[in-house]
């Protein structure tokens, strides 16, 4: 795995290379990309109008912008470190991240496999592009996405969690998922939304997402366990 | 681990004495737990006790090594996937930024009136409740021809540190077209699809530096753990190389010559380069010394893991009879989790909730190669019982093998951080 030298010394290289290779998030196929997108990303990251941080941050603006530098969203110190020291999001330096985050940023909580196929990075960059150019030409985008792949009854997700309950309950997680928020392996679970959260758990206990581990950890639990553990990794401190 | 535990005991059992000083409490008054054992049941409540209770709890941790080895992923070592160092963790963290008073010693007895653990450097240790997770001893003349005397020869490699790396340059040192023996043990027994695993891993090595080697496995059982996912996997990566002969065959007939490195299979005598035996298994000998034993295991009661014969010891992981729980690090650490919170409650007043147990086994059959199994669990009044499970499927995608084994990655750094902060 990469250490802290190797990361900033990938983002030094990238912002020298930028000038060359800037063009390539313009030669990617925008309309793939937003399905690519639709697939793989909108499940934590919305972008558009109204986008908000979720489990992710918000990707309007992403060109050109800072690393770990949008307002509002709890950062891990290893993108925040990256971000001071230099890195800024532009198609090479988000291409390479995208393409395996753990790798280009060690310590990320971005629970993301990575796109392996460069082409699948150009397209999906091609399309986060769009919303970086001019904010005037940001498309409508559907004002009720969740950001998640789940429909959750209003009622569950507003119940209101025991976080000293969720407490206790995240013990049976943090042997798998680290409290840290660092990513070997096993997705970071800290500092989500609780409404992601909730929609996350649900969709494992309803087998609507693959995973035999967290379906059964999540099949076990009642709407109230839910919303305690939601209660209690939204606010856990590194 | 360095020391023989059984002959370490025996010595310094006689050279304890009643007058041997007592360990001062560090505030007056407080409650006083003390766990006897560092692995993934002991260090796990320790931690979990100190830092719930912020304070308000005396916390003893008693292991004898400073340098704790994994005995998960040890056969990952074993296999070269992962360096000594890789399974070794220190109780620096769990001292300093805990609180907890890590005492390296070894436990060499308990009385149970006084509520005092003696320990072999002479001093004695009271306490409010007792934590015992002592991991697992060998029963003795389980495998006819073979004691501890004879674990340099024939190591076990069945608690990780000295032993692993014992074994590995055995492995390392046969000659071309050697012959690797294990004696599989008798359920139950730590970590069932252990063995498999380190078949798996043995042959991976040998598959790369000593390919016309033979692997033959004597079991006492008639099946294992993961068998048909264990099976597929050694003829889709190492056909011909290993030979399993199970009860059927008389893999329960075993006896071994460590002199002469001969192993009788059946009555079958065959000369062997390396002999990994690993014997029938017993809870670790603190357990049976503080007569909370029955046979060789400690019942506990599965709500809180107190053990049925002393409400004020608790019996975690292995050494434990609890019901329907594999004996794993996994386990361990989840049982430890409940028995902290349940312990915490009784001392202090704080909530107690109901006990949920999970466990899941990761195991690596060649490069990229891993599969799971798992379980979620309930106390009930009898014991821990399973509530549902899941097992990899034989012709998984070998995509999914790869997330499988990235996925215990990930589950390592996780349950050692949950262990040791």
């Amino acid at each position: 795995m990469m250490g802290r030298a190797g990361l900033f010394g990938l983002a030094a290289v990238c912002v020298a290379l930028w000038g060359a290779a800037a063009i390539a998030a313009e030669s990617g196929d925008i309309d793939v990309g937003e399905k690519i997108f639709k697939k793989n990303c909108k499940s934590c990251h919305q972008v558009g109008a109204n986008a908000k941080n979720r489990v992710g941050p918000q990707l309007n603006g992403l060109f050109g912008r800072q690393a770990g530098s949008v307002e509002g969203f709890r950062y891990s110190k290893s993108l925040i470190r990256a971000g001071v020291n230099g890195l800024e999001w532009h198609a090479d330096s988000l291409s390479a991240y995208i393409e395996d985050p753990r790798v280009f940023a060690s310590g990320t909580r971005m629970s993301f496999r990575g796109l392996k196929d460069a082409g699948e990075r150009q397209d999906v960059l091609a399309y986060l592009r769009t919303f970086s150019d001019d904010p005037s030409n940001i498309p409508e985008a559907d004002p009720t996405a969740e950001g998640t792949d789940h429909a959750v009854d209003p009622e569950i997700l507003a119940l209101e969690g025991d976080p000293e309950y969720g407490e206790y309950l995240s013990s049976e997680c943090t042997t798998c998922h680290q409290t840290s928020g660092s990513n070997d392996g096993i997705p970071s679970i800290t500092l989500w939304p609780e409404d992601a959260f909730v929609t996350a758990m649900h969709a494992y206990k309803d087998k609507k997402r693959e995973h035999p581990v967290m379906q059964m950890i999540a099949g076990r639990l009642n709407n109230e366990e839910i919303a305690a553990l939601a209660a209690y990794f939204k606010n856990l401190e590194e | 681990m360095k020391f023989n535990r059984r002959t370490f005991i025996g010595s310094a059992v006689a050279a304890s004495t009643l007058s041997a000083p007592m360990v001062q409490a560090a505030g007056h008054g407080k409650p006083r737990v003390v766990v006897v054992g560092g692995g993934a049941g002991g260090a796990t409540a320790a931690r979990y006790i100190a830092k719930d209770s912020e304070g308000a709890i005396d916390v003893t941790l008693i292991e004898p090594t400073r340098t704790y080895y994994t005995c998960f992923f040890s056969n990952l070592y074993i296999g070269g996937f992962k360096t000594i160092d890789d399974i070794g963790h220190s109780y620096g963290t769990l001292a300093s930024e805990y609180g907890i008073n890590v005492v390296h010693d070894w436990a060499i007895g308990v009385d149970r009136d006084a509520k005092t653990v003696s320990l072999a450097g002479g001093a004695t240790v009271p306490y409010d409740k007792l934590i015992l997770s002592p991991g697992i001893d060998f029963v003795e003349g389980a495998v006819t021809g073979w004691d501890l005397s004879a674990q340099n020869a024939m190591p076990h490699a069945y608690k990780a540190g000295s032993q692993s790396e014992l074994l590995k340059a055995q492995l390392m040192a046969m000659p071309e077209g050697g012959t690797y023996a294990m004696v599989a043990p008798p359920n139950p027994y730590r970590c069932p699809p252990g063995p498999y695993e380190r078949v798996s891993m043995v042959a991976h090595y040998l598959k790369q530096n000593n390919p016309t080697a033979k692997i033959i496995v004597a079991d006492p059982k008639p099946k294992f753990s993961k068998m048909s996912l264990f099976q597929e996997g050694w003829n889709n990566h190492y056909a011909g190389m290993i030979d399993w002969i199970g009860e059927e065959f008389g893999g329960g007939n075993v006896e071994v010559d460590p002199s002469a490195m001969t192993v009788s299979i059946d009555g079958d005598v065959t000369n062997v380069d390396v002999c990994n035996v690993i014997p029938a298994m017993k809870a670790g000998r603190i357990a049976e010394l503080a007569g909370v034993t029955d046979g060789n295991w400690a019942p506990v009661n599965a709500a809180d893991m107190s053990t049925k014969a002393d409400p004020d010891v608790y019996v975690l992981g292995d050494a434990s009879q609890q019901g329907d729980m594999p004996k794993s690090g996994f386990s361990a650490n989840s049982q430890a989790k409940v028995c902290a919170n349940a312990v915490r409650g009784a001392l202090t007043g704080s909530r107690v909730f109901p006990a949920k147990f999970s466990s899941t086994c990761w195991s690596l059959i060649e490069t990229n190669d891993g599969v799971k199994v798992g379980a979620t669990y309930e106390a009930t009044d009898e014991k821990i019982a399973k509530v549902d499970g899941f097992i990899s499927a034989t012709g998984e995608t070998a995509e999914m093998r790869k997330a499988t084994y990235e996925e215990s990655e990930g589950w390592y750094a996780g349950i050692t951080a949950d262990m040791f902060g």
